[in-house]
C-alpha cells in the first residue's frame, strides 16, 4: 500500500474546506467511477478523478495535493454533465488548485501553473492575450528556451499569425481600470481562501 | 355527582421505588368526586382486578383512575375489569406514572412523587368528564378485489380464494401473468419462470371462487372498509365466450404493423392477438386502433375462419358496479426508460437493450424464439456488455433508490448468455453488488468464478457506434485504470419505476404514494402491507421494488389480512372516533379535505327541521380517530369520543394548578 490513513486527517477539515470553497458536496460521491471512465485525459493522471474525490472525503490533503490529477483536468466537464450525484467535478478541481497555489504545498506541476499565471498577466496588462510575450516568457519560465520556435513558431510569424507588437489599450485609464479590477479580485479570493482555512 | 375510584399500582417496585404510592392514594381520597383510593402492588393481577371490582361494588363507584404504567400496556386489560364489573369499559382513565415518572425521574423521589400526584389528578379530572360510549358495528360485504393480475395478485388471489372466500381479480392486459410472464428465468435457481407460473395462473382460472376480468380497469371507487362500490371498464374484447383459444384468427391476421409490447417491442404483433402461447385466458383480443377492419371498414378475415364464430365486432365497452369488503392493489411496475440517458445513446441505438429486452430475446417464447441476436442486424453476438444501475441510484435522474433486482437478474442474464453460447464473453459494469437474500450471494459468485464473467466496478461513461459495433467507455475504480470494450449488445440494467399513472390511479382510493409514485404502507416496518385506507392492501411492486419470493410473500400476507376482515360476522369499530355536531357545522369542508383516511363525507342534509345545509359526517367504520379535523374546525363542531375538548382542557386546567395540600 502506498498510503496508510491517518484518522486524525479524517476528521480533520480538508473535505468541508474544499465543500465550502467549491460550493459542492463531495460527501455525496458514491464512488460509482462514470467521472473516470469519462475523463479523456485520466491517462495522464497519477490518480483518476473518482479517487481524488475519494481521498478529500478521506482527508488525504497532502495526496491530493501533491496529485497532479487537477492540473492536468482540462475542464471539459464530462465528468460534471454525467455525475449521477450532481457534483460539479470540474469545479472541484478548479478549487484544488486554487488552494495548492494558495498552501504551502510543493507543487506536483510547476509548468501549468507558470502558463495560468503569464496568461492571466497578459490580459491583465493587454486587455488580451499577446501571444509572442506569452510564448517568450512561458519559454523562459519554463527553462525550455527553444520549445516549438522550429519550425511552426517560424512559419506562424512568417504567415502573420503570430504578432511582434501586443495590442494595447487604446486608453490608458482602460488600463489602470484594469489593474485595479485584478487586484480587487485577487483580494477577494484570497480573503475567501484564508477565510474558509482560518 | 360521578363517584370515582383511584387505584395506584406499585408494580412491584418499579413505581413504589421511586414513588411513594401511599401518598399519592392518600392525596386522592381529597378529591372531588373520589370516593376510594387505594394502593396495590399490582393492579394488572388477578387479585389486582377483584380488588378493583370490589371497591366498585362496594362504593358503587360509575368510573375510575389507574395509576399504573402506560396505557397501551394495560388499558385494554382494565377496560375488561369494568365489563366484569358491570360497567361501561369506556369509563377508565390510567395516568401513566411508571414510564412518565418512576422510570424516569429516579433521582429525584420528592418531585416524582408530586409529578405522580399531578398525572392522578390530571386523570381524575378527565375521567369526570368521560361519557359512556359504546362499541360500534358495521357489516362487511365478503367478497375481494384484486387489482392487477401479476404474481402478487395471482396469489392474494388463490389465497384469499382458498379461505373460501370470493374473489375478482382485475387486469388490464387480455391474459393475466404480468412482468414474471415475460421473464425467460428466474434467480438464484435458474427455473424456467413459466413453469413455475403457468400452473397458478391456471388455477386461478379454474377456481371457482375467482371471477377472472382481463382486459378490464377499475375506473371509480367509493366506499369504505366492508362496503367499497367499485366501478370497473371492461374493455370490448370484440371476441365473445364462444372462443376456444385454436389461435387461427391470430396466424390469419394480415395486419402485423405494431409491435408487441409484451415482447419489448422487438418483434411484430397482430391487431387479434393473444399475449403470449401460455395465456390465461387464451382468448384472443382485437386492439381497434390498429385492426385493419376498425380503421378501414375492409378485411374481416378473423370472422371468415373462425371455426365456432366467436369473433364480434359490435361488442361494446362495458362498465360494470360491484362491491367489495376489501381490495388488494397490486399493479405493479414499469421499468425505468433508458432514453433520458444521452451518454447511452438517447435509447435511439438498436444494440443497445433494456433488460426486459434481453429477457425477451433469450426466451424460447420470445421473438427470436430464445436466439440471442443483435436487433440491428439480427448477427449474433460474441462481446456484451451489462450496465447496472440505469435508472437507479441517480440523483441526476430523480431516481435516487436502489432497485433490488438488477444486481441479481443482471448475473442471471449474463449466466443464462453464457449457458446458450458459450463462446460468448461478458462484461458487468456495476457500483455496489446488492445480493442480500437466500443463496443470492453465491449466486452472483458463481457467475463470476464459474461463469467468467468479467465485473467492473465503475458506472459507464459514454456508449460510441464505431462500424458495426458499439464501444463502451467505462472505468474499473478499484484499479485505478480505464477501459474500453468492443461489445456487440449492450444490456442495460434499468432500474424499477411504478406503472405509468399510477399516482393518477391511487387517487381513486385516495392513498398515499411516495415523489416516485409507489403507494404508502401504513407503517415501514409493522404494517408493511396496510395502507392508511383501511380494507385496502398494497402486495408487489407497486409499493417499492421487490424481487418474485418477497412479493408473494408480500401477497400471502395481504390475503391473510383480507380473511381476518371476512372472517368477522360484523365489524366491531372502536368508539374513539370522531363526531359532528351538525348545528354548528359550516359546511366548510377543511375537515374534509385535510382528512388522512378519507373518512368524512360531505352531506346536504336537513340538520334542524326545514332547514337543508351542506354539513359534514364521519364515517363511522372509516374514522381512526387521529383528531385531525378537531384541529381543523373553524366552528368547533368536530369532537373526539374520549378525548373531548372538555375532557382535554379540564386536564390542562387542572395541570396548571399547584398540589392542594392536605
Amino acid at each position: 500500500m502506498k498510503y496508510e490513513l491517518q484518522l486524525k486527517n479524517i476528521a480533520e477539515g480538508f473535505r468541508k474546506d474544499v465543500e465550502n470553497l467549491s460550493q459542492q458536496k463531495i460527501s455525496n460521491c458514491y464512488q460509482c467511477g462514470k467521472c473516470s471512465a469519462g475523463c479523456p485525459v485520466a491517462y495522464a493522471m497519477d490518480y483518476p478523478p473518482s479517487m481524488i474525490m475519494r481521498m478529500v472525503q478521506l482527508g488525504m490533503h497532502d495526496q491530493v495535493m501533491s496529485s497532479n490529477t487537477s492540473w492536468y483536468c482540462v475542464s471539459c466537464e464530462t465528468c460534471t454533465t454525467r455525475c449521477p450525484r450532481e457534483i460539479d467535478i470540474a469545479k472541484v478541481m478548479d478549487t484544488l488548485k486554487i488552494m495548492a497555489q494558495a498552501g504551502s504545498y510543493k507543487l506536483s506541476e510547476n509548468e501549468i501553473p507558470i502558463f495560468d499565471w503569464i496568461f492571466l498577466k497578459s490580459i491583465e496588462l493587454t486587455g488580451k492575450i499577446y501571444e509572442l510575450g506569452l510564448i517568450g516568457a512561458y519559454n523562459l519560465l519554463s527553462l525550455h528556451p527553444l520549445k516549438d520556435i522550429y519550425p511552426m513558431g517560424l512559419k506562424m510569424i512568417i504567415k502573420g499569425k503570430i504578432n511582434f507588437i501586443p495590442h494595447l489599450f487604446y486608453n490608458p485609464s482602460e488600463l489602470i481600470k484594469n489593474i485595479r479590477m485584478f487586484k480587487l479580485i485577487r483580494k477577494k479570493d484570497r480573503e475567501r481562501i484564508y477565510e474558509k482555512n482560518a | 355527582m360521578a363517584r370515582i375510584g383511584v387505584f395506584v399500582c406499585h408494580c412491584g417496585t418499579n413505581i413504589s421505588g421511586v414513588v411513594d404510592v401511599s401518598r399519592v392514594a392518600k392525596y386522592a381520597e381529597s378529591l372531588p368526586g373520589v370516593k376510594v383510593a387505594v394502593d396495590y402492588k399490582f393492579m394488572c393481577s388477578d387479585p389486582g382486578q377483584n380488588t378493583i371490582i370490589d371497591a366498585i361494588k362496594t362504593h358503587n363507584l360509575d368510573r375510575i383512575v389507574v395509576s399504573a404504567c402506560s396505557p397501551r400496556m394495560h388499558e385494554l386489560t382494565f377496560r375488561n375489569t369494568l365489563e366484569r364489573a358491570g360497567l361501561n369499559p369506556y369509563m377508565v382513565e390510567m395516568a401513566n406514572i411508571r414510564e412518565h415518572v418512576s422510570w424516569v425521574h429516579s433521582d429525584n423521589k420528592e418531585l416524582a412523587t408530586e409529578k405522580a400526584m399531578k398525572l392522578m389528578e390530571m386523570s381524575v379530572s378527565k375521567v369526570r368528564r368521560s361519557e359512556v360510549l359504546t362499541k360500534m358495528f358495521a357489516p362487511i360485504e365478503k367478497r375481494a378485489l384484486v387489482i392487477g393480475g401479476g404474481i402478487a395478485g395471482i396469489q392474494a388471489a388463490l389465497d384469499i380464494a382458498a379461505a373460501g372466500y370470493k374473489v375478482v381479480l382485475v387486469e388490464k392486459e387480455s391474459s393475466i401473468g404480468g412482468r414474471m410472464a415475460q421473464l425467460d428465468k428466474t434467480f438464484p435457481t435458474l427455473d424456467c419462470s413459466a413453469c413455475i407460473l403457468t400452473p397458478k395462473m391456471v388455477a386461478v382460472s379454474q377456481d371457482k371462487n375467482i371471477t377472472l376480468l382481463t382486459y378490464a380497469e377499475v375506473t371509480e371507487v367509493s366506499g369504505f372498509i366492508g362496503q367499497f362500490e367499485v366501478k370497473i371498464k371492461k374493455k370490448a374484447k370484440s371476441v365473445n365466450s364462444k372462443c376456444i383459444g385454436c389461435g387461427v384468427c391470430v396466424t390469419k391476421c394480415p395486419n402485423k404493423k405494431s409491435l408487441s409490447d409484451f415482447d419489448g417491442r422487438l418483434g411484430p404483433r397482430k391487431a387479434i392477438y393473444t399475449l403470449f402461447p401460455q395465456a390465461v385466458p387464451n382468448v384472443p383480443v382485437i386492439d381497434r386502433e390498429t385492426c385493419t377492419f376498425f380503421l378501414t371498414g375492409k378485411c374481416k378475415i378473423c370472422e371468415k375462419v373462425c371455426p365456432t364464430s366467436a369473433v364480434d365486432y359490435t361488442q361494446q365497452d362495458e362498465l360494470i358496479t360491484e362491491k367489495f369488503g376489501a381490495v388488494v392493489v397490486a399493479t405493479g411496475f414499469d421499468i425505468y426508460d433508458h432514453s433520458s440517458y444521452g451518454e447511452y445513446g438517447y435509447g435511439e441505438i438498436k444494440d443497445v437493450i433494456s433488460s426486459l429486452q434481453f429477457e425477451r430475446l433469450i426466451s424460447s417464447s420470445g421473438p427470436t424464439e430464445g436466439h440471442v441476436v443483435r436487433p440491428s442486424d439480427q448477427k449474433e453476438v460474441k462481446n456484451v456488455v451489462f450496465i447496472q444501475c440505469v435508472g437507479s441510484r441517480d440523483e441526476s435522474k430523480k431516481r435516487p433508490y436502489c432497485s433490488r433486482v438488477c444486481c441479481m437478474y443482471t448475473a442471471k442474464q449474463a449466466m443464462l448468455l453464457k449457458d446458450h453460447y458459450p463462446e460468448t464473453q461478458s462484461y458487468v459494469f456495476y457500483i455496489d453488488i446488492r445480493a442480500a437474500g437466500k443463496n443470492y450471494e453465491e449466486f452472483v459468485q458463481r457467475a463470476q468464478n464459474d461463469y467468467g464473467v468479467v465485473y467492473l466496478r465503475g458506472r459507464v461513461s459514454k456508449i460510441y457506434e464505431r462500424g458495426n459495433k458499439l464501444l463502451v467507455k467505462g472505468a474499473d475504480t478499484l484499479s485505478g485504470a480505464q477501459v474500453e470494450i468492443e461489445a456487440d449488445l449492450v444490456v442495460l440494467a434499468n432500474g424499477l419505476e411504478p406503472r405509468k399513472g399510477a399516482k393518477e390511479f391511487s387517487q381513486l382510493f385516495h392513498m398515499s404514494s411516495d415523489q416516485y409514485g409507489f403507494y404508502n404502507e401504513l407503517h415501514p416496518k409493522l404494517a408493511p402491507v396496510e395502507t392508511a385506507i383501511s380494507g385496502v392492501f398494497v402486495a408487489g411492486c407497486c409499493q417499492s421494488p421487490k424481487d418474485i419470493p418477497d412479493t408473494v410473500a408480500m401477497a400471502s400476507a395481504t390475503a391473510a389480512k383480507v380473511c381476518a376482515i371476512f372472517a368477522k360476522e360484523k365489524m366491531e369499530v372502536e368508539p374513539l372516533i370522531a363526531g359532528v355536531n351538525q348545528l354548528t357545522c359550516s359546511g366548510c369542508e377543511t375537515c374534509y379535505n385535510v382528512c388522512p383516511y378519507s373518512a368524512i363525507e360531505m352531506k346536504d342534509k336537513e340538520v334542524k327541521r326545514g332547514e337543508v345545509r351542506h354539513v359534514a359526517e364521519v364515517l363511522e367504520s372509516v374514522c381512526k380517530g387521529c383528531g385531525v379535523c378537531v384541529g381543523a374546525c373553524y366552528s368547533k363542531a368536530v369532537d373526539l369520543k374520549g378525548f373531548s375538548e372538555r375532557q382535554i382542557l379540564s386536564q390542562v386546567e387542572t395541570a396548571t394548578m399547584p398540589i392542594t395540600n392536605s
